[in-house]
């Protein structure tokens, strides 16, 4: 019997079972059984794969797969304000693979005559091995920023876009030639060695706010290679998971350019940060600052607080002591709500993340355009380590880089509190206006500790 | 009688590999696109995080390609590339849907008891 009829059946169940695990996201009541779905999709699609007649050794898969398993538990144990950097290794992991399966595919049809390649499926290895080998350097080079191996500033020099698109052009004329005459080997490993650097250098002049989405868009590299190799080893459940994860990526990524109110091309080669050195001069304005007790007491008279949380409060992992202040001031009968601005912390939906795992009752989290209209009817904001995403100057001063960004509105309630360590201007290295508001008071030091102080405070 | 109509429907398999029918891949493809884009659409942006590494496992769909090479054991080189491979790919598989479902845990509505 053709093992085909058998397989390809249980490849349609898994993607059907995929694109379930995907629909059942759409909410947090149904989203764990989109991970049961997801999990036997892929028992199925490796199930069917070690039914094919031509696998007739299981030796290393079945090693591969202890190792991996090893490999992949601690990886998923990580604390969670380091998901980012997990999340871009995975990235990295995802490319390397399809990389070197789209290599050892290219040396098949080299040294056995049982592989051979059409003009298209040539063109699809060529993107396979492009897009793996790229995600896979620039995935690390992401990782490492996010742990701040590397420095997370944008590195920019002269003539960097045009370096960066000419390392990308000649890899895919080197690509093209391959397709026209598939036996001038050597194209091959220059095809790697390019795709490698372009990586690496596509990365270096990211700054860690423009994160959330480079990583989306690593995400929807890691798919499309899969689609790649589905088009290369004919394969339609590669292409159709592949797709939908690809799509994913650029969902997210698009979601991400929206809420920072630039395009991909200038998240790719704006080197966000570094435009603006002279802007806003050397004027001197006078910030009010207050203490711990002042903002309990405040807070505790307060109806609604509105708390503004950022990336500074995962770096302090002050998330737990956010949630102790939401305890005190919820029995005292406030009502506290959480605004969560799309691109606050270092990848999609990061702070959501971190305030669930402090036991905060995901209803509380709000997005941005619903918790706008409400900011004038707060009583309290409070800014826990973000700065670019409540930058009032976002809506009206024309000559700042992120004019036009949609922002939490947090300088409309009546009283706004700011938690932060100095005066020191946030990542992308610009004035925030809030910080001088009439109605702002700012809270100096330590996220953790100053939570401390005030949750001590309205216990008293 | 199903099996000559799964045989129907799975017309490119290894055997008749050389000639892939593109344009049903391609089809695959767009429809496969088009279902990913509306369904993510609908994702809670609460879970956007959650989302990603459930990506992560389902990109790792390129296990399928490293199995067959680490099985097939065509030459040294490929066996031990596709082993490497299958690793990469266990290891997001493994960590992908753990991480996911570590963090799904913790989403909460707020306890009936308290207000």
């Amino acid at each position: 019997m053709n093992m085909d009829t058998v397989i390809q059946p249980i490849y349609l169940v898994s993607a059907l079972l995929f694109i379930l695990s995907l629909m059942w996201m759409n909410h947090p009541s149904t989203a764990r059984r989109g991970i049961v779905s997801g999990v036997a999709a892929m028992v199925a699609a490796i199930g069917g794969t070690l039914l094919l007649p031509e696998i007739h050794s299981y030796n290393w898969i079945i090693v591969a797969i202890v190792a991996g398993t090893v490999l992949g538990v601690p990886l998923a144990m990580v604390p969670l304000t380091a998901v980012p950097q997990r999340t871009a290794l995975s990235h990295a992991f995802g490319g390397l693979a399809a990389g070197l399966v789209g290599a050892s595919e290219y040396y098949l049809f080299l040294v056995t005559d049982k592989h051979p390649l059409s003009g298209f499926a040539t063109g699809a290895l060529v993107a396979e091995v492009i897009l793996g080998f790229l995600t896979f350097t620039g995935s690390l080079m992401a990782a490492g920023k996010l742990m701040e191996i590397i420095p997370t500033r944008p590195i920019l020099y002269k003539g960097q876009n045009a370096v960066n698109l000419s390392l990308l052009a000649v890899a895919i004329l080197a690509g093209v030639w391959l397709v026209c005459s598939p036996l001038q080997w050597w194209l091959f490993p220059l095809i790697i060695v390019l795709a490698l650097t372009f990586g690496v250098m596509l990365i270096i002049p990211i700054g860690g706010a423009d994160m959330p989405t480079v990583i989306a868009l690593l995400n929807a590299y890691a798919g499309l290679s899969a689609v790649a190799m589905g088009f290369v080893l004919n394969n339609k459940l590669l292409i159709a998971a592949g797709a939908l994860d690809g799509s994913s990526g650029l969902i997210l990524s698009i979601i991400m350019c929206r809420a920072m109110n630039r395009s991909f091309t200038n998240v790719l080669f704006g080197g966000f940060g570094q435009i603006q050195v002279s802007a806003g001069g050397a004027e001197q304005r006078s910030v009010k600052s207050a203490t711990a007790e002042d903002a309990a007491q405040i807070m505790d008279a307060a109806r609604t607080v509105v708390v503004v949380p950022g990336y500074g409060m995962a770096v302090a992992q002050a998330q737990h002591r956010v949630r102790e202040l939401y305890d005190a001031l919820t029995k005292s009968g406030v009502e506290v709500k959480f605004a969560v601005h799309p691109v606050a912390g270092r990848m999609p939906g990061h702070m959501n993340v971190l305030l669930a795992e402090a036991e905060i009752p995901y209803d509380r989290l709000i997005e941005m355009e619903e918790i706008n209209p409400e900011m004038p009817e707060a009583d309290v904001a409070l800014v826990i380590g973000a700065n670019d995403v409540v930058n009032p100057a976002a809506r009206h001063d024309k000559g700042s880089p992120i004019f036009g960004m949609p922002i939490i509105d947090a300088d409309k309630a009546k009283t706004v509190f700011v938690i932060k360590r100095s005066m020191n201007p946030g990542f992308a290295g610009i004035e925030n206006e809030l910080f001088y508001g009439d109605n702002t008071l700012m809270l100096f030091g330590d996220a953790k500790a100053m939570l401390t102080s005030i949750v001590q405070a309205l216990k008293e | 009688m199903w099996p000559h109509a799964f045989a129907l429907l799975a017309t490119a398999g290894p055997e008749t590999a050389p000639k892939a029918d593109f344009l049903t891949l391609l089809y695959v493809l767009m429809l496969a696109t088009f279902t990913g884009l509306l369904v993510i659409r609908n994702v809670s942006r609460l879970l956007h995080t959650p989302l990603m590494s459930l990506t992560n496992a389902i990109s790792a769909i390129a296990v399928v390609g490293s199995i067959m090479l680490a099985g097939t054991q065509e030459t040294g080189l490929t066996t031990i590339l596709g082993t490497v491979a299958v690793i990469a790919s266990m290891t997001n598989i493994v960590s992908g849907f753990l991480l996911t479902d570590r963090m799904l845990k913790m989403f909460k509505k707020r306890e009936p008891g308290k207000s």
